[in-house]
């Protein structure tokens, strides 16, 4: 499973830019990910985490810039979800990526769905896959959890594992994680740091946005911090200590108050 | 753990008592309302509702209201609304009226000069196959227009098409000249006899008087019944329905799994358009006229048909089976109350109550938090 990848860099983003009208949201922005790296993601809101994960997960397309997968430059007028899903980028958002009235068969394949020549859903093909996703790569085994399930009768750590399950099925060569672990119980938190320690064995490479700087800390081969719609720092593993990296984002933090 | 789990199997679910699973099967709980209903009208209006008669009346008479809320389901399904169907029936009737009265219509009487009436009456059974195409073909643009200005302007839905309802209908108007007109000797017509002739007519036969329209099961209803099997397999079982369900339920998790949602939206509304475009057709057939109000009256009936089968006022869900049973039970309890005597007045109000019941009951089973906002429960 963790051969090396052929390429050097699973996502890089070269001179990027986002514009919401007048509203910068980045400004000249590299950034990039190694084939095989578990990049950490971290700032204070609005400074344009999200809008990165947009660019790079086809929600959105840049206003200027270019982008590379797989080391292949990508024009944004041919960059979407879909194709996103095509050169195997997955995501999982904090718990907004789960239609709640849907049941989960329909979950794990919206948008992608298991399909005949005429457009009709192997709807029983979904169901085997989506059960035995639930129980092996989730392992929800007797939760009394199946893929009947609707969204809106699962916890919160029940639904993030169900997106991290769906993104690990879809068998991503970038996975991209948007707090996975807000709103979860500590039991269930230590599930999703696993599953990112499973990404980087697996040879694989991982965006991870989170507010917790302990497992940014523990987990991320490389830290890029990003401030109002700019990198101001990559902090290579080992670095720094947790302690210096707080002190570190707090001494941005006030280095903007006194701009203010 | 169950053991079943622990050996790979599925987790275990207790089974459930078969009245359970049969409740729980689409359709099956507002049928038995529909059936309650039934027996209530059987009992206490025996003459219209034990002979076949009323129910040969309805497969005649409301198949373009059936059509539309077939439709409209899988509008508001996707969270949408269309209320500017009606308007389309009425536009599609006249433009498929025209194509067969072409000498009746100032924008197409030059189709007429110079020909024989006997001339005219033969062209008017050809002309009438290319009015299919025409009212099916104005009721998908009428449709995506509709959602152009939903999907690219950003027009709420709501407005856009109460906006649109004006321009549809008022161009019907003005496109018949103002005017209303029979579709003569049409039911001699081939198109006629495939599309709205009337099937095992001998069942039907009382004594010998042969009518110009025999009773029996018209075409159109196997036609509509067709129809909503093929939609109930798109909303439950095609890739298109499926994105509606997740439109209608968040339409940013909508975008965010890669439903391309403009286009989806456009699509609906194009096929709604579609369909009221062949209601439209249908009632022209049926009717063999065409008026100015032609299918006007449509709109509270068939949202309230939609709603009472059960399809989520949230969004997120629908049911084709309800809706088609739905409007049935509107139906019945129009034609129950005249036959009861009590007027078209007391009928409506009759039907708001249900409407209203039907909603709150089905906000019950989907979201009981909702409730509480009511001054259920305690919050």
């Amino acid at each position: 499973m963790a051969a090396t990848p052929a390429y050097r860099h699973a996502v890089r983003l070269e001179d990027v830019s986002m514009a919401y009208g007048n509203v910068v949201a980045l400004r000249n922005v590299n950034f990039e990910v190694g084939a095989n790296e578990i990049v950490g993601l971290v700032g204070d809101n609005g400074a344009g985490k999200s809008t990165l994960i947009k660019l790079i997960t086809g929600v959105q397309r840049a206003t200027g810039g270019r982008l590379y997968i797989r080391d292949q430059y990508i024009p944004w007028s041919d960059y979407s979800v879909r194709r996103a899903h095509e050169l195997r980028i997955e995501t999982v958002y904090q718990e907004k990526s789960l239609g709640e009235k849907q049941p989960l068969w329909r979950n794990f394949f919206a948008g992608r769905q298991i399909v005949n020549r005429w457009g009709f859903i192997d709807v029983k093909k979904e169901k085997e896959i989506a059960n035995k996703i639930l129980l092996e790569t989730i392992g929800f085994r007797g939760a009394g959890i199946d893929a009947d399930a609707t969204v809106s009768k699962l916890s919160g750590g029940e639904r993030q594992g169900v997106a991290i399950g769906r993104a690990m099925h879809f068998d991503a060569d970038l996975i991209v994680l948007d707090e996975p672990t807000v709103a979860l119980a500590l039991k269930e938190v230590r599930k999703v740091l696993d599953f990112i320690e499973r990404i980087r064995s697996s040879g694989r490479a991982c965006i991870y946005i989170e507010h917790n700087l302990a497992h940014v800390h523990e987990l991320a081969d490389r830290l890029v911090v990003i401030d109002r719609g700019e990198i101001v720092s990559n902090i290579g593993r080992g670095e720094m200590s947790l302690h210096q990296l707080t002190d570190h984002l707090l001494s941005l933090q006030a280095k903007k108050e006194r701009a203010a | 753990m169950t053991a079943a789990a622990q050996h790979g199997g599925r987790p275990a679910k207790p089974p459930r008592p078969l009245a359970a699973r049969l409740l729980a099967t689409e359709g099956v709980p507002i049928l038995l309302v529909l059936v309650v209903i039934l027996i209530a009208l059987m009992i206490l209006a025996p003459n219209a509702f034990l002979g076949w008669r009323t129910y040969v009346s309805v497969m005649i008479n409301y198949q373009p209201q059936i059509i539309c809320v077939l439709g409209l389901t899988l509008v508001i399904a996707a969270g949408d609304i269309d209320l500017s169907f009606p308007s389309i029936v009425t536009l599609t009737s006249l433009i498929f009226a025209a194509f067969y009265r072409f000498d009746n219509v100032f924008w197409l009487s030059w189709l007429a000069e110079g020909h024989s009436p006997e001339e005219i009456k033969m062209l008017q059974a050809q002309y009438c196959w290319l009015g299919v195409i025409a009212a099916m073909g104005v009721g998908a643009l009428a449709g995506f227009i509709n959602g152009a200005l939903v999907a690219w302007v950003g027009i709420p839905s709501i407005i856009a098409t109460l906006a649109t309802a004006f321009i549809w209908r008022g161009m019907a108007v003005f496109l018949a000249g103002g005017k209303q007109f029979a579709l003569r000797d049409f039911n001699q017509t081939d198109l006629w006899a495939i599309t709205t002739g009337r099937l095992f007519t001998d069942l039907f036969r009382t004594g010998d008087v042969v009518l110009r329209k025999p009773d029996g099961i018209p075409i159109q209803a196997v036609i509509v019944l067709a129809l909503a099997v093929l939609l109930w397999f798109i909303l439950n079982r095609h890739r298109f329905g499926e994105s509606l369900l997740f439109i209608g339920d968040n339409a940013n998790v909508a975008r965010v799994v890669g439903i391309d949602v403009k286009a989806t939206r456009i699509k609906l509304f194009t096929l709604m358009g579609a369909l009221a475009g062949l209601a439209g057709m249908f009632l022209t057939m049926e009717t063999e006229n065409f008026t100015t109000t032609q299918g006007q009256g449509m709109l509270l009936v068939v949202i309230a048909a939609v709603f009472i089968g059960g399809t989520s006022i949230f969004g997120g869900s629908g049911t084709i089976v309800g809706s088609y049973i739905g409007l049935l039970i509107v139906v019945m309890l129009q034609i129950g109350m005249v036959a009861l005597g009590l007027g078209g007045d007391i009928a409506d109000m009759v039907i708001g109550v249900v409407f209203l019941a039907a909603v709150i009951l089905h906000m019950l089973v989907e979201r009981p938090e909702r409730l509480k906002g009511l001054g259920f429960g305690n919050r």
